[in-house]
């Protein structure tokens, strides 16, 4: 009974610090129920707004450019 | 139906992939810096696009010694620009991530504080350009300055904070980018960002040249009518 208690004792105190070593905090939580897509949804809108306002720039200065010739 | 060069589309694929692949893709799992590690993407880039196109500037400047053509001088002068928006970008978000991985926004890491040195060295750049009245002497002047701006920044970024101790990686006794960048899933997104935001900016930089064409050439015309 003693020598099972002790290697029961043994094997908790062993595997403890495995438990104790806990891997780089990353925003898992936030990845797997999805909220980051909104993040990747708001930035791609406001990127989409950007280069489609440098579009329409590009085309009023070509415009432009037929005008003066 | 108005239709864009090649680039300008391989420009948005590449911004879409960057902002997509970036936030989403699996990154090594690091102490401190976490999930910032991310801004691997969006803060390095935006030294990588501004150093390119400050050398396409200081090209565009010794074609302009060589040549004297304006359009040359227009094309250095907007690429500079730029490359100032870039490099302020930079140390903007460089600061937001040094506050939260190295406890300050300002570490006085030689990195940053040389990065800073070069952004005012050409912020003189500006400064001379426009205190300068004829067209000729500025654009010759502002060219050879240009010239010497770029030959300080290379020291400034990549040889003196290499060494002494600085806490980019890359730097102070630790070369290469080591221990994240050798990891082959954040090569894959990193390398087209930087492809990416250096396009964006020469877009940019295009449109800012074709524009003082046109305004110059408005210009000559009144100038003409008025003569006549």
């Amino acid at each position: 009974m003693k020598k099972i208690i002790i290697s029961l004792l043994l094997i908790i105190f062993a595997t403890l610090p495995s438990f104790a070593q806990e891997a780089p905090e990353m925003a898992d939580v936030m990845r797997s129920n999805g909220k980051i897509y909104v993040v990747v949804a708001v930035l791609g809108i406001v990127l989409a707004g950007v280069l489609f306002y440098l579009i329409s720039l590009d085309s009023k200065i070509s415009k432009l450019e037929k005008e003066i010739k | 139906m108005f239709k864009l060069t090649w680039w300008k589309y391989l420009t948005i694929v590449l911004l879409f992939y960057t902002l997509i692949a970036g936030f989403l893709v699996e990154v090594p799992r690091l102490d401190i810096v976490n999930e910032s590690i991310r801004n691997l993407y969006f803060h390095v880039p935006m030294w990588f696009g501004m150093i390119l196109i400050l050398l396409v500037s200081m090209i565009f400047s010794i074609r302009y010694l060589r040549t004297q053509n304006e359009i040359y001088d227009i094309y250095s002068v907007e690429a500079a620009n730029i490359g100032i928006v870039f490099g302020i970008l930079g140390l903007i978000t460089g600061m937001v991530w040094a506050q939260f991985t190295w406890g300050t926004f300002w570490h006085g890491d030689p990195k940053q504080n040389a990065s800073a040195i070069a952004l005012l060295i050409y912020l003189a750049y500006s400064v001379l350009r426009s205190s300068l009245e004829d067209e000729q002497q500025r654009a010759k002047i502002s060219a050879v300055y240009n010239i010497f701006a770029f030959a300080t920044l290379i020291p400034l970024l990549f040889i003196l904070p290499r060494l002494t101790a600085s806490m980019h990686p890359g730097n102070g006794g630790n070369p290469g980018f080591n221990s994240y960048d050798l990891d082959s899933r954040m090569r894959m997104i990193f390398y087209p960002a930087v492809i990416a935001w250096t396009l964006l900016g020469w877009w940019i930089v295009t449109l800012r040249v074709r524009f003082a064409k046109i305004r110059n050439q408005v210009r000559m015309k009144q100038y003409a009518t008025h003569s006549e």
